[in-house]
């Protein structure tokens, strides 16, 4: 009775994340979808507090999973509170590498727990919970190291660039080979190598986790984000497998399938495959590759000439790019935004769909700005316009507003939907240094005609032309 | 060997359940949605759960109790943050 309670407990919050994650699909529902997703969490783990073995485990269980809880909650909450909004990306990377580590202790705890080998026959249910095991294991260690390469890169902590070797795929195709010869002896149950056997699922994990995203570039992180998010939804299903629990398996295969469709979604807004993106060593090889080199030179204006051009300017768009995140000049731009609106100009901020290191990433920074909803336009929206623009101002943007997607079969972005920045009459591009952006390309829009390069600090920029306009 | 085909089941159904759930998503809210959904993968605080009140021992006792933790920091952390982040796009709705 009791456990048919519990499962009715489990549909119902199935049902709950299910409607939470179509919430999230839209604008205005997405805050509330957050929350529900949160109640039908809440109600999984309180009903498990019912569950026979924990009951059956007595005070002292209750004592241990009310510790970890406490103790995960505190953790938690603090990493949570204290992000600051540029360092989300990295943040959500780190919190998806715990849950995949999560999922891989789970199978390791329940392979511990297992009789010893050799004293019972191995049943079939047996050798396919331990066959689920190993996947579980497979999956959730590549989602954990992965994950942390991802936030190592994307915090700055290691080179964004990808890191490339001799011999890189055969090494990766012999840990898969290993990992599917390990995955096979914990399944044929061999009483002394069984242990070794799964030790070394664990290691080979950790290493294809590393391994697969080291040779991945920083501008690419978003979608290695989204597929890892699925990839720990997948772990986590796989250990519902393992424990005959209904709730994780549809509630992490839930979020398989949905982080593989939003994984696929980010690579078309680049015009790219996954299997690109994952192998394609994107940005290694760039510089140089791009046959001839560019033509003309980088001409670089003052604050001052560029005040006398902005305060003429009738319309103006900002196009952000990361640079703006590193250098937190959200706020003074937005400043600057409505400076120039007071000053009679119309003031537009086009967003790239993979601008920043996260797909929204500038949208979610701008908000924080207090920038008015109705000023962000989508890329498609902008385009048609951008002719008619006096005054284009490229904050930290790189790749996104790079001409040569369009104009170069040859270079590696080619085909990637851009800003078309260049069309605009004046472009000023806020560039830290001379020196090319995070996918080590050469941008063309920089040596354009109509373009004029403001280097420096783009929060120092900005604000510089913000105290010009009230001067 | 049964339940086994009734989980499968329920795998697939629920695999084709996600691949149908997302399809227009609007760009800025891919953000949100992948970490809102991270939340939703630490789902394996259940599991956890019951591993670390398992009486098989005490390494597995201590596992369990590992995996509840970082299961516990990715749901709290996963929601916090995305609630925070949804946050920002609300204020200016007004």
């Amino acid at each position: 009775m009791r456990d048919i309670a519990i499962q009715i407990a489990y549909i119902v919050s199935a049902g709950i994340f299910i409607m939470g994650i179509k919430m999230l699909g839209s604008a205005t529902t997405a805050r509330r979808g957050n929350r529900l997703s949160a109640i039908g969490m809440l109600l999984a783990v309180i009903i498990t507090l019912f569950d026979q073995g924990i009951v059956s485990a007595g005070i002292q269980g209750y004592a241990w999973i009310a510790g970890g809880i406490a103790l995960g909650a505190l953790i938690g909450g603090i990493l949570a509170k204290r992000v600051q909004m540029t360092g989300m990306p990295e943040m959500v990377a780190l919190l998806n590498g715990f849950g995949g580590l999560a999922s891989l202790l789970v199978a390791w705890a329940e392979y511990a727990t297992l009789p010893a080998l050799g004293l019972i026959p191995v049943s079939g249910e047996m050798r396919f919970t331990l066959v689920v095991s190993a996947l579980t294991v497979i999956v959730g260690g590549i989602t954990f190291t992965g994950s942390l390469v991802a936030y190592l890169k994307l915090s700055g902590k290691m080179s964004g660039r990808p890191f490339l070797f001799a011999g890189q795929k055969a090494i990766n195709f012999v840990v898969m080979l290993v990992l599917a010869a390990a995955t096979v002896a914990l399944a044929l149950a061999l009483k002394d190598y069984s242990a070794t056997a799964f030790y070394t699922l664990i290691g080979g994990a950790f290493l294809l986790g590393v391994l697969g995203v080291i040779p991945i570039g920083g501008g690419d992180m978003p979608v290695v984000i989204s597929l890892l998010n699925s990839l720990s939804g997948v772990a986590a299903s796989f250990a519902g497998f393992i424990i005959g629990n209904t709730v994780l398996i549809v509630a992490g295969c839930l979020v398989g399938a949905s982080g593989l469709i939003l994984t696929v979604i980010m690579c078309k807004a680049m015009n790219r495959t996954i299997g690109n993106v994952l192998f394609g060593g994107f940005g290694a090889a760039a510089s140089g590759s791009g046959g001839a080199a560019e033509q003309g030179e980088m001409k670089a204006v003052s604050t001052e000439d560029a005040y006398y051009i902005l305060e003429a300017a009738r319309s103006v768009v900002v196009i952000p790019g990361y640079g703006m995140a590193v250098a937190q000049a959200q706020h003074v731009v937005k400043e600057l935004g409505e400076l120039l609106e007071n000053n009679g100009a119309e003031i537009r901020y086009a967003i790239h769909p993979v601008a920043g290191r996260m797909p929204g990433h500038m949208n979610v920074l701008l908000a924080e700005a207090d920038v008015p909803y109705e000023q962000l336009v989508e890329m498609d929206n902008i385009n048609p316009i951008m002719p008619t623009v006096d005054v284009a101002i490229v904050i930290g943007a790189n790749d996104v507003v790079n001409p040569a997607a369009a104009t170069d079969p040859s270079s590696p972005i080619y085909g990637m939907p851009i800003i078309n920045a260049h069309e605009a009459k004046t472009v000023f591009a806020l560039k830290r240094g001379k020196g090319t952006g995070f996918s080590g390309l050469e941008n063309k829009l920089f040596f354009m005609p109509n373009t004029r390069m403001i280097y420096g600090d783009a929060k120092a920029t900005v604000a510089d032309l913000v105290s010009q306009m009230k001067g | 060997m049964e339940t086994l085909l009734l989980l499968l089941f329920i795998f697939t159904l629920a695999a084709f359940l996600g691949f149908e759930l997302i399809s227009k998503v609007p760009s800025q809210l891919h953000t949100p949605l992948m970490s809102g959904s991270n939340a939703i993968s630490g789902i394996t605080i259940v599991g956890a759960m019951i591993a670390t009140a398992h009486i098989g021992g005490e390494a597995a006792k201590w596992i369990g109790f590992g995996a509840l933790v970082l299961a516990t920091i990715n749901v709290v952390g996963g929601y916090v943050v995305t609630d925070r982040m949804l946050g920002m796009f609300k204020k200016k709705d007004k």
